[in-house]
C-alpha cells in the first residue's frame, strides 16, 4: 500500500470540493464568468473522480485485472486505437446510424398516420406504450437467426428500440397545439396538410427532439449489447465480450471509454440540432 | 323576451349528436380498437410464419421424397420443431408446458429461471430506487451537489452500461461477490436515474408561492421537506419507477448474459440462441415481457392506491 | 357550387349578418345546455357590433356559429349572403382570439404571413400586406422580433394586423383585450377605433366590460344566460368621433345605463 499516493488522492479530493463548494455559491454579475463556472464545477468532479481512481488503484495496489487506473487504460487506447477505430466504425457508423436513422424514421411516419386517424390512435397507441415497457433487448438472437451475424441484425435490434419512443413522443407532440391554433387553422379554411407542416410539426418539435435524445443513447446500447448475442471478429460489444473472457480489463476499459465518448458526442450532436431547432422553445430560451 | 325554444329535432344541425346506442360506443372505443389491431397482428404473424418456413420445409419434402399439398405445407410450416418464426400457438404451447405443466424448482421450468430473474430485477430496483432518492433530496437541498454530480447522474447514462454488464459482472466475481447482487448492481445502475431526475423535478416542484409561505412561518428546511417537497414529489415519484422498474428488469436479463450463466430468463435466451432453439427464445422473451407487463402494472396499481388516499386523482 | 364575389356583400348598408331564430343546445353528460335560444339579429356593413353579457350568455358561442366554429341546432343564419360554412370556405372574416395564438418559431411578420401562405398570395403580395397590416397596428419596426419579445398588448396588436392581412370585411373579434391590463386596454380601443375608421370594416366585438362596448360600438347587443338570449339591442347615439372622455359625458352614462339594466332584467347579477 502506497500511503503517500493514497494521502495525495485524498487531499486532491478534499481541496477540490472545497473549490467547488465556494464555486457553487459564488453568483457573478457577468454571464459569461457564471457559464465558466457552471461548465467548470463538473469538469472539476470529473477531474477529481478519475484522480481518485488512479490514487486508489495505485495507492491500494489493486491489481490490474480488477481495476486498472486510467493512466493505464489511456495507454491501451493509444496502443490498440486502430482496433477500437475498426470496432467503432463496426458498431456505431453502420448498426448504430442505420438504425437509428430508420428507426426513427418509421417512428414519425406511423405517429402522422396515427395523427390522421383516430382509430389507429385509440388502438396503435396503449399497444405502443405497452411495448416500450418490455425488455426489447431479448429480440436480439432473434434478429441474428433471421439476419445473420453482421451489423444488419444488430442495426434491426436498434430499428425496433428507437420505434416506439419516436411513435409515442411524436403523437404526443402532434396533439401539443391548442385549440385556440387548431380553431384559427380551421377560420383559414387550413387543408390537414396546411395545418400539419406549419402549425402541428413545428409544435411537435420539442417532442420530437426529445425523443431523438433518448433513441441515440438507446441506439447505442442496443447495438452493443445486441453484439453479445453473435458477431463476427469485430464490433465493441465483441470487443468488450472478448476482452472480458480473456481478463484483459484494460483493453475493456478502452473499449467503454469509447463507447462512453461516442455516446455523449452522438447525444451532444442532436441537443445542438434540437436548440438551434426549438429555440422557440420557453425551455431553450431560459424563459 | 321571447319563451325558451325547444330542442331541435335529431339531425336538425350538425352540432346535435342524440345519446350514442351501446354499439356505437363499442366501435368508437379503445378496447374494440386495440383487439382489431391485436388479432390483426395474430393474423399476419401466422401469415409470416408460414411464408418464412415454408422453404425449410420445402426441403424436408425434398429430402423424404414426400408428396405435399398447401394445406400440409400450412399445416406443417405451423408445427416445425425448430422454425425460422414460430407460430403463436408453438410458443404458447411451450410457455405453458414449461411454467404450468412443470414443477417450479425444476431447471427447466420457465418459473424458476424467472424467479431468478425478478430477484435480482427487485433488489436492484430497490437499492437504484433508495439511491436515486437520496441523490435527488441531497441535490435539491445543496448546491454544491447540485451544480457537481447533477451533470454527472446525466452523464453517467451515456456509458452503456448494458454494454459493460459482462465487465462489471466479471470484476465482481473475481473480488469475491458472486450470484445474485452483481445483477442487481446492474439493475441498480440502470434504475437509480430516471428515479434521480424524476424525484429533483417533483421535490422542485412547488410553486415558489408555497415555498415562501412556509419561509412565513419560519419553517426549517427539513419541514418544509417533509410537509411539502415530498407529497408534491410523490406523483413522479411515481412515473420515475414505472421507467425504473422496466428498465431493472432489462439490466437483470442483460446481466445473465455474459459468464454463461445457467439460470434465469437471459440465460435461456441466451442457450436457445446458442443451440437454435427457437421455440425456447420465444418463450423466454414473452415471460419476460409479462413479467415487466406485471410489475409496470403493480407499480401503477399502488400508485392508484396512494395517491387516492392523498387526495389526488391518479 | 360558385363562389358568390365578395362584391355582393359589399354594398353599402346591406346585410353582413342575418340571424333567425338562431339556436344551440349542447348536449352534455348530465343536462342539455342552451347556449343560445332564439336569436334574431341583423348586422349591416360597417357596423361596429359590441356582444356583451356575463359567462354562459352565449356570445362567444354566436360569434363561433358566425364563423363555423360550431354549428346551430335550430334556426338559421346567413354570413355575406351564404352559410357560415361557404363564408369560411371563401375567407370571408378574421378571427381574433382572446389569447394572440402567435407562433414562437415565427418572427412577427411571418406570422403576418400565415394566412396569406396559406391562401395562396404571391410574395410581392405578402410583403406589401404585411407592411400595411403592421402600420395599421402601430407595429412598424417590429417585423424581425419573435411574439415572446413583444408585450401582451403588442402581441395583441400583432394577432390583429393577421386578422386584417387578407380582403376580409368582417372582423370577428373574442375578448381581445381581456387579458391585458386597463391603461393598455384604454390604448388599444383608442387604435382600434382609428383602425375601423380608416378600413370601414364590420366588426363584431364581445366583451364583458360595460365602458368598452359603449365606447367602442355604433350598436350594442345585450346578452342573458340561462339559457343564453338577446335581452336588448341599444343604437347607439353617440358621435362617431370618440376621445376617451366621451366615457364621462351624460349620454355615455345613460347608454350604459340602459345596458346595465338590460343584463339585470336577464338576471346576469344573480348567481
Amino acid at each position: 500500500m502506497n500511503t503517500t499516493i493514497l494521502i495525495g488522492a485524498f487531499a486532491f479530493w478534499l481541496a477540490a470540493w472545497a473549490l467547488n463548494s465556494w464555486l457553487a455559491v459564488q453568483r457573478p454579475a457577468n454571464v459569461a464568468a457564471q457559464r465558466a463556472i457552471d461548465l467548470f464545477v463538473p469538469v472539476l468532479f470529473g477531474v477529481t473522480l478519475l484522480v481518485l481512481w488512479e490514487g486508489l488503484a495505485r495507492g491500494f495496489n489493486i491489481p490490474t485485472v480488477l481495476l486498472p487506473p486510467p493512466s493505464l487504460v489511456w495507454e491501451r487506447i493509444l496502443a490498440s486505437s486502430h482496433i477500437l477505430w475498426a470496432d467503432f466504425q463496426q458498431t456505431f457508423l453502420k448498426a448504430v446510424l442505420a438504425g437509428y436513422a430508420m428507426g426513427c424514421g418509421a417512428g414519425f411516419l406511423v405517429a402522422i398516420a396515427v395523427d390522421r386517424s383516430p382509430f389507429l390512435k385509440r388502438g396503435l397507441l396503449p399497444l405502443g406504450n405497452f411495448v416500450s415497457a418490455l425488455p426489447i433487448i431479448g429480440i436480439a438472437p432473434i434478429m441474428v437467426m433471421w439476419f445473420g451475424f453482421g451489423w444488419e441484425s444488430k442495426a434491426a435490434v436498434v430499428i425496433v428500440m428507437t420505434f416506439f419512443p419516436m411513435l409515442v413522443n411524436t403523437v404526443e407532440g402532434l396533439q401539443a397545439s391548442s385549440a385556440i391554433d387548431r380553431d384559427l387553422m380551421r377560420t383559414y379554411a387550413a387543408s390537414y396538410w396546411q395545418t400539419l407542416f406549419r402549425l402541428k410539426l413545428p409544435a411537435a418539435s420539442p417532442f420530437i427532439f426529445n425523443a431523438l435524445k433518448i433513441n441515440s443513447t438507446l441506439a447505442l446500447i442496443g447495438a452493443i449489447v445486441a453484439e453479445f448475442f453473435g458477431t463476427p471478429i469485430v464490433g465493441m460489444g465483441f470487443r468488450i465480450s472478448a476482452e472480458v473472457g480473456r481478463m484483459n480489463i484494460d483493453m475493456v476499459w478502452a473499449s467503454i471509454a469509447v463507447a462512453a465518448l461516442a455516446g455523449s458526442l452522438f447525444y451532444g450532436v442532436v441537443a445542438l440540432i434540437e436548440r438551434a431547432v426549438t429555440f422557440w422553445h420557453p425551455s431553450v430560451r431560459g424563459g | 323576451m321571447s319563451a325558451t325554444t325547444p330542442i331541435a329535432a335529431p339531425g336538425s344541425g350538425s352540432g346535435y349528436r342524440p345519446e350514442a346506442g351501446l354499439t356505437e360506443r363499442f366501435l368508437a372505443s379503445k378496447a374494440f380498437a386495440v383487439s382489431v389491431i391485436v388479432l390483426a397482428i395474430i393474423a399476419a404473424w401466422y401469415a409470416f410464419a408460414v411464408h418464412m418456413n415454408t422453404q425449410w420445409q420445402i426441403d424436408i419434402y425434398n429430402r423424404g421424397n414426400v408428396e405435399w399439398t398447401t394445406t400440409d405445407l400450412v399445416r406443417d410450416t405451423l408445427n416445425q420443431a425448430r422454425p425460422v418464426l414460430p407460430a403463436p400457438h408453438q410458443v404458447a404451447v411451450e410457455i405453458w408446458n414449461t411454467t404450468v405443466m412443470m414443477d417450479p424448482t425444476s431447471r427447466r421450468s420457465l418459473i424458476y429461471h424467472a424467479w431468478i430473474t425478478l430477484s435480482a430485477t427487485l433488489l436492484g430496483f430497490v437499492i437504484g430506487t433508495l439511491l436515486g432518492v437520496s441523490l435527488a433530496v441531497g441535490i435539491v437541498h445543496s448546491r454544491a451537489m447540485d451544480k457537481s454530480v447533477m451533470p454527472w447522474v446525466i452523464a453517467s447514462q451515456t456509458i452503456p452500461i448494458l454494454a459493460i454488464a459482462p465487465m462489471i459482472i466479471v470484476v465482481l466475481n473475481a473480488i469475491g461477490i458472486t450470484g445474485l447482487l452483481p445483477k442487481a448492481l446492474i439493475s441498480t445502475y440502470l434504475a437509480f436515474f430516471p428515479v434521480a431526475v424524476g424525484m429533483v423535478k417533483g421535490l422542485r416542484s412547488p410553486e415558489l408561492l408555497q415555498l415562501d409561505l412556509l419561509r412565513t412561518y419560519s419553517a426549517s428546511r427539513w419541514q418544509a421537506f417533509w410537509k411539502l417537497r415530498w407529497p408534491s414529489s410523490v406523483p413522479f415519484l411515481f412515473t420515475s419507477m414505472k421507467v425504473a422498474i422496466a428498465i431493472s428488469l432489462v439490466g437483470a436479463i442483460v446481466g445473465e448474459l455474459p459468464t454463461g450463466a445457467v439460470a434465469g430468463l437471459g440465460a435461456r435466451l441466451l442457450a436457445g440462441s446458442y443451440y437454435g432453439q427457437t421455440v425456447q427464445i420465444w418463450s423466454a422473451l414473452f415471460v419476460a415481457a409479462a413479467m415487466a407487463a406485471v410489475l409496470v402494472a403493480l407499480v401503477g396499481l399502488v400508485q392508484r392506491i396512494v395517491l387516492k388516499r392523498m387526495g389526488q386523482a391518479a | 357550387m360558385e363562389k358568390p364575389s365578395q362584391a355582393v356583400a359589399s354594398a353599402v348598408g346591406s346585410s353582413v349578418i342575418e340571424a333567425k331564430g338562431l339556436g344551440l343546445t349542447f348536449q352534455t353528460a348530465d343536462t342539455p345546455v342552451q347556449a343560445l335560444t332564439d336569436v334574431n339579429l341583423s348586422i349591416r356593413k360597417g357596423e361596429f357590433v359590441s356582444f356583451i353579457g356575463p359567462s354562459g350568455c352565449g356570445k362567444t358561442t354566436f360569434l363561433r356559429v358566425v364563423a363555423d366554429l360550431e354549428q346551430p341546432t335550430a334556426g338559421e343564419i346567413r354570413v355575406n349572403g351564404m352559410s357560415p360554412d361557404e363564408a369560411r370556405k371563401s375567407r370571408s372574416y378574421g378571427y381574433v382570439f382572446q389569447a394572440a395564438g402567435l407562433y414562437p418559431w415565427r418572427t412577427i411578420e411571418k406570422n403576418v404571413a400565415l394566412p396569406l401562405e396559406i391562401m395562396g398570395y404571391s410574395a410581392a403580395q405578402r410583403r406589401e400586406r404585411i407592411a400595411r397590416t403592421l402600420e395599421l397596428v402601430n407595429l412598424t419596426g417590429f417585423e424581425k422580433k419573435f411574439p415572446w419579445q413583444l408585450s401582451g398588448g403588442m402581441q395583441q396588436r400583432a394577432s390583429i394586423a393577421r386578422a386584417l392581412a387578407f380582403d376580409a370585411d368582417l372582423l370577428l373579434m373574442d375578448e381581445p383585450f381581456g387579458a391585458l391590463d386597463e391603461i393598455v386596454r384604454d390604448h388599444l380601443n383608442e387604435q382600434l377605433l382609428k383602425l375601423w375608421e380608416r378600413t370601414n370594416k364590420t366588426i363584431c366585438f364581445v366583451t364583458h366590460s360595460i365602458p368598452e362596448a359603449v365606447y367602442l360600438s355604433t350598436k350594442i347587443v345585450v346578452m342573458s344566460p340561462r339559457p343564453g338570449r338577446v335581452t336588448d339591442v341599444i343604437e347607439s347615439t353617440l358621435p362617431k368621433e370618440r376621445p376617451l372622455d366621451i366615457r364621462e359625458s351624460a349620454e355615455f352614462l345613460s347608454i350604459a345605463a340602459r345596458v346595465r339594466d338590460g343584463l339585470r332584467a336577464g338576471h346576469s347579477y344573480d348567481e
